[in-house]
């Protein structure tokens, strides 16, 4: 029917005569006959009309399956909560029989359908999954949507060739809803009421979970997803994904595939891969080159300044890398800074002097007592390997320009290498976040201790005296 | 007689006997007057101040102090009246007496004076000889004028007075010999006091007509002045007005350094040597006397330093290396003849406005014409405003009236409210810059924004900036604060801003007129630089509007950096896109862009130009302000030439940049992509003969620019010392003190320490005073009691002997 009212009434109906039903223990136990052959089978009423219920509940299942695709959230949440409300007494009370003692018994079926419900490939269904999040506080809950997962994601990418955004979107969402706890509960958490537990099962170890995360997300990631998506899932990996993987090194496939996407996902891709060759001993050669790739005159205007540098402070801050390789990262960072506005250059010098103090053997850079004089630059700004663009042989004059910077805290800033550098760093994390409206007020409110010094050459009109550059090139009329 | 006194006096007689003591006691070694104190012990290094004393004569000398002193007031105690010797310098024995005499006699001469010569015109001092009057002595016929004055009379006294009463006390010593010797004689003495007068008197004549003439002289010169003065606007001698403008250059280059931002952190307001060197405080007393601090005379002078301020100010284009020529300053001047009747707000000479004008304005019909009819509308309006006390006070008064009653309407509010003249009016100013600043600021967002109306307050706004430094550099960052908040709310909602309305361009402008933009650190400047910076790295160029925006605050970047010649990122990366935007997009694949700029998409061949008809119509022109506000849909043809103006203008300001960053030692580094994409650009000649020279010429002279590459070094630091343990010196001031407290402390106790003993020593005087005085009390008595038993006794005697005299007598009857 396409009452909502009438619609809501039937499920609550539904639920509450199947839920009592289930309860009662009148639905057909085992694997199900058909309906017809029982129906003009001879045995008795009562096997009848359990094996009829048993058809019902198993279509009424399905239709509630059907409405969690309905345009009304009230009609979804009613029947998510239908569903689930099966599940839990359908795990109580099994429809199979326990092949031997202990049997772990869970509506695998039923519970299929939900999450394929929920996976919608149509319409996105995150207000739903918001809802479902809450099931997934139970251990086997979360177990069994993690399997129904990788398998609605098969089903999904098998039949269709080209995926709608919102089915992975929907996946993302449920996905990242996941998580595992940090340690082995000591006392696990069933939807399903359980009367004893056993030690065999699987639901109750973590290792077990953590294997099917695992497989769950590499089921996921091994598709092309949408770039958005890719931007999502590389925000959480580090903090969300990685430490929860059974085998995080697994991860490193789709980090370099996010690695050569460029922009932001490089650099997100990269602080993953950074925790992998960190804390998980992966070697990964190439990965300093790629961040040198990353810097262009782009870094400095773009939206995720303050982490690129974060992140590039942390990959930077051994102090086991090459001479070579800082320098070559010294020397791009000033060449790019040559084009930045005073709010990146306020954060980006004392960043150059970190590094310069941090590797002794880069203060070659800005100070080289008996050096030759050369004609050009030795830098090879085009060259893509650090290693090859013999930074080391140059100095910094690009910060000796910036001493002449309009800007009287950036051109202080750049005097630094004037002196020898101090040993302590500056600390760059109050500069990341630094905007020129900042920088502006900041202006605005320091005060001279003289009073405003004033123009002595006198107005004579809007544009200025006749040789200046605004009265060369403009005109009122 | 107070104790302080008392202590004094002790102080002096308990000093003088251990002064005294090496002298006079050997002098008269009376072994019983000598009174030796006895040490217990020696201790090595102390200094024994009373090992032998005197007794009896600091005894004897307390008691005459006394007499002296404490005896002479008890005597006197009942007494009211007291004797004053008023006598000048009587008792000064530092003075010689001569010098006594000299100065008895100009005391004397004075009070004189004073007393007649108010009302006695004609008469000059009295002069006398051995008391009698001179005037007695000798008859001369000339008069004397009146007017000689007290500088005469200082000659006078110091040569002929001393003369004149030779006999009065101290006698000539100047005088020669021979005089000495005349003294004898009375008449050719006479003879001589006449000659000295007639000759003093003939000198007196003679400077008095000098000077007259001298007055005359530069009265005249005066005039003369006047009268040029008004003729050579601006061809005043330069060597007058060079070290009034040098000065402020030089401030202009310390601040643009920026070393006394780093020098007055350190020390602030330490008055040293240093100080006096820089003179800069000098300069900001002077600053504000020009402007308001008193009344009439100071306006009239400030008003005149402006005009040879402005005079100089093509010399001053000329010193800082501007291409200007003379014929530039007269264009200055020609638009219309009230450039300089502005200038002349402040003065308050109103006559000499018309008689101005006049002088000025034969040979240019239109303008003068325009000229007075200014004039007339002006008598039209009311002579006096009352400063607006709101914004839309001003609005109203302004609105509608033409440019020129508007320019009348400013300043006349600013001459009736001259600070000078009322109390409150110094606050209505400052206000009435703020007000002036938002108006300004409406007329550029109006549409078509009234340029002309916003070029002539500029000087207002000037002047009244030169008033009140402090108000209006607030009224002015709060305008900037109000640009650059919309602009941040802008890119907070939308990710990014649109280029403000022409308003925002002027403020800046504005603020690059008012106050110095080559400081090192301004408060005002630096601010304004930032806000610039955000226009050209926040705001994505999107329309023809937006690149002529762009290109202007390009220009008055440059402008704020003329002198200081600093570096601009922002500024070399949005030329680049005004170049990148005027390639087709084929040519400059490749090249690096930033931020608002975007390599591909509908803007980014907004400047190229296709059709080859516009190409070969276009003549270079200057870029009108007028667009930036509002272009309304101009024909193709016209937006094909504002786009080659507006690259002529970039390649003009990239041509203009190479030389002033070519010192850079990143030079190459910082034009690497803007050379790369001017050789792009050239090799499709599209573009109009013009174009495609300055671009070669850029080139080249980029080319030209040689490199620079020297290692760095840093300087040297000092080598830090070693730490070195000096002993710790202590101060001994009293030996058996304790020693170990602070140098406070220490002084502390020995400060309770003296005044203790000093107070003992009061005591003890005090208590002797009282001793000395019960003495001479009982003395007193004693002598009045003596005197009294004295006197009964003689009464006795008397009545005894006229008893027994009448007992004589009795018995000499009985007897007969």
């Amino acid at each position: 029917s396409e009452d909502q009212e009438e619609i809501q009434e039937a499920v609550r109906t539904c639920s509450r005569l199947f839920g009592a039903l289930l309860e009662r223990g009148e639905l057909f136990v085992g694997q199900l006959p058909s309906e017809e052959m029982v129906m003009t089978g001879s045995r008795g009423a009562a096997r009848k009309y359990k094996v009829w219920m048993r058809h019902r509940y198993h279509s009424c299942g399905n239709r509630l399956g059907e409405l969690l695709g309905h345009p009304s959230f009230q009609v979804k949440e009613l029947a998510l909560s239908a569903l689930m409300k099966f599940v839990q007494l359908e795990g109580a009370h099994p429809l199979e029989k326990s092949k031997w003692e202990g049997n772990y018994l869970f509506p695998r079926e039923l519970f299929k359908l939900v999450v394929g419900g929920l996976l919608s490939p149509e319409e996105d269904q995150s207000l739903l999954l918001s809802q479902f999040r809450e099931y997934l506080d139970y251990d086997d809950t979360r177990y069994h949507t993690m399997q129904a997962a990788v398998e609605a994601v098969a089903r999904v990418t098998g039949q269709h060739p080209e995926v709608p955004p919102a089915f992975w979107n929907n996946t993302f969402t449920l996905l990242s809803a996941v998580s595992l706890p940090r340690q082995e509960p000591t006392v696990s958490s069933f939807y399903v009421k359980r009367t004893e537990l056993w030690d065999t099962w699987k639901v109750a170890h973590l290792k077990e979970h953590r294997k099917a995360f695992q497989t769950m997300w590499l089921s996921f990631l091994k598709h092309k997803l949408p770039l958005s998506l890719y931007k999502k899932v590389l925000l959480i990996t580090h903090d969300a994904i990685l430490p929860q993987l059974a085998q995080p090194t697994l991860m490193i496939d789709f980090l370099t595939r996010a690695c050569d996407l460029g922009g932001a996902l490089s650099l997100l891709a990269l602080n993953g891969l950074f925790i992998l060759i960190h804390k998980h001993n992966l070697e990964y050669p190439d990965f300093y080159r790629k961040l040198y790739g990353l810097l262009d005159p782009s870094v400095f205007h773009v939206k995720y300044r303050a982490r690129f540098f974060h992140l590039a402070d942390l990959f930077l801050s051994s102090s086991h890398l090459p001479a070579y390789l800082v320098a070559a990262f010294a020397k791009r960072l000033a060449r790019l800074a040559l084009t930045a506005p005073p709010e990146a250059l306020l954060m980006v010098l004392p960043f150059i002097c970190n590094l310069l103090r941090r590797h002794p053997a880069c203060r070659v850079l800005v100070h080289r007592p008996h050096g030759p004089e050369l004609d050009a630059d030795p830098y090879d700004p085009g060259e893509k390997d650090p290693a090859q663009s013999r930074a080391l042989e140059s100095s910094l004059w690009e910060l000796q320009a910036l001493q002449r910077h309009y800007h009287p805290e950036v051109s202080k800033a750049a005097s630094v290498i004037n002196q020898a550098l101090s040993v302590p760093e500056v600390s760059i994390a109050p500069l990341l976040e630094l905007t020129a409206y900042e920088i502006f007020e900041r202006d605005l409110k320091k005060k001279g201790s003289e009073p405003v010094p004033l123009e002595f050459i006198p107005a004579q009109g809007l544009l200025g005296r006749p040789g200046e550059l605004c009265a060369q090139h403009f005109t009122l009329s | 007689m107070g104790k302080a006194k008392k202590v004094g006096a002790r102080r002096k007689t308990s000093g003088a006997p251990a002064g005294a003591r090496g002298g006079p006691a050997k002098a008269n070694s009376n072994p019983f007057e000598v009174k030796v104190n006895r040490q217990k012990f020696q201790i090595l290094g102390r200094k024994t101040r009373h090992d032998v004393g005197l007794p009896g004569v600091s005894r004897a000398r307390a008691l005459r102090k006394r007499t002296q002193t404490l005896l002479k007031e008890y005597k006197e105690r009942d007494k009211s009246n007291v004797f004053r010797d008023k006598r000048f310098g009587e008792y000064n024995s530092s003075m010689s007496p001569e010098e006594k005499m000299m100065k008895r006699f100009a005391l004397e001469q004075q009070r004189h004076h004073e007393k007649k010569s108010i009302y006695n015109l004609n008469e000059d001092e009295e002069l006398t000889h051995y008391g009698q009057s001179l005037a007695d002595i000798e008859k001369h016929n000339d008069i004397v004028d009146s007017d000689s004055d007290a500088e005469d009379r200082g000659a006078l006294s110091a040569e002929l007075t001393a003369a004149h009463f030779g006999g009065g006390g101290g006698l000539l010593h100047e005088k020669t010999q021979q005089e000495d010797e005349e003294q004898g004689k009375a008449k050719s003495r006479k003879e001589l006091i006449e000659e000295l007068i007639a000759k003093s008197k003939q000198e007196k004549r003679e400077r008095q007509a000098q000077r007259e003439d001298a007055l005359e002289l530069t009265e005249k010169l005066d005039q003369d002045w006047k009268e040029i003065q008004t003729l050579l606007s601006h061809k005043t001698p330069k060597s007058e007005n060079r070290d009034k403008k040098e000065k402020p250059k030089a401030e202009r280059l310390r601040r643009m350094l920026g070393k006394d931002e780093d020098e007055n952190v350190k020390k602030p307001k330490h008055i040293s040597a240093d100080d006096l060197n820089d003179g800069f405080v000098l300069d900001k007393d002077d600053r504000r006397l020009l402007s308001y601090k008193d009344g009439k005379m100071n306006v009239e002078e400030d008003g005149q330093e402006e005009q040879s301020k402005e005079a100089s100010d093509p010399e001053s284009n000329e010193e800082e290396g501007d291409s200007s020529g003379r014929e530039d300053t007269e264009e200055s001047d020609s638009p219309d003849s009230h450039s300089d009747l502005e200038s002349n707000v402040e003065s308050e000479e109103e006559n000499e406005k018309p008689a101005k004008e006049q002088r000025q304005t034969p040979g240019r019909g239109p303008t003068s014409g325009k000229g007075r009819a200014g004039k007339a509308a002006g008598d039209e309006l009311p002579y006096t405003f009352a400063a607006p006390e709101s914004y839309e006070e001003l609005r109203s008064l302004l609105l509608g009236r033409s440019m020129e009653e508007q320019l009348l309407v400013v300043e006349r509010i600013q001459k009736c409210n001259h600070p000078s003249l009322a109390e409150g009016n110094k606050a209505k100013l400052e206000k009435l810059f703020g007000f002036l600043l938002e108006y300004v600021g409406d007329l550029a967002t109006d549409d078509p924004p009234d340029l002309r109306v916003i070029d002539k307050l500029v000087v207002h706004l000037y002047n009244l900036c030169q008033m009140f430094p402090e108000s209006a550099s607030d009224a002015v960052k709060f305008v900037l604060r109000d640009a650059m908040h919309e602009m941040e709310e802008m890119i907070e909602t939308k990710g990014r801003a649109t280029l403000p309305g022409l308003d925002v361009l002027i403020y800046l402008k504005i603020t690059r007129l008012l106050f110095p933009t080559s400081d090192f650190w301004h408060p005002v400047v630096t601010p304004a630089l930032v806000c610039l910076s955000q226009l050209l790295t926040k705001c994505p160029v999107l329309s023809l509007q937006d690149v002529v925006k762009g290109l202007f605050v390009c220009c008055l970047f440059l402008e704020y950096v003329a002198l200081s010649q600093r570096f601009i990122p922002e500024l070399i990366n949005f030329l680049l896109g005004i170049l990148y935007i005027a390639t087709p997009n084929k040519a400059s694949q490749g090249s690096t862009l930033v931020h608002p700029f975007r390599a591909l998409g509908k803007n980014s061949e907004l400047l190229v130009v296709s059709d080859r008809e516009d190409v070969a119509t276009w003549q270079q022109s200057s870029l009108s302000l007028r667009w930036a506000s509002g272009l309304r849909a101009p024909t193709s043809t016209e937006a094909n030439h504002i786009r080659l103006s507006c690259l002529a203008v970039g390649l003009a300001l990239l041509k203009h940049c190479v030389p002033m960053y070519g010192s850079l030692p990143s030079f190459h580094a910082i034009m690497g992509p803007l050379r790369a994409l001017l050789t792009d650009h050239l090799a499709d000649c599209s573009h109009p003969q013009e174009l495609q020279e300055l671009c070669q010429s850029t080139l080249t002279e980029m080319e030209s620019q040689k490199q620079l590459c020297r290692p760095l070094t840093c300087e040297k630091s000092k080598p830090v010392p070693l730490k070195l343990f000096t002993p710790r010196l202590v101060k001994v001031l009293e030996f058996g003190r304790k020693q170990g407290s602070s140098k406070e402390e220490q002084e502390r106790k020995r400060l309770i320490h003296k005044h203790k003993r000093e107070f003992k020593g009061a005591v003890r005087e005090i208590r002797k005073d009282n001793q000395f005085l019960a003495r001479m009390q009982l003395s007193e008595i004693m002598e009045r009691d003596a005197e009294r038993k004295r006197k009964v006794k003689q009464l006795f005697n008397s009545l005894a002997t006229q008893e027994g005299e009448w007992k004589a007598l009795k018995r000499k009857k009985f007897k007969k």
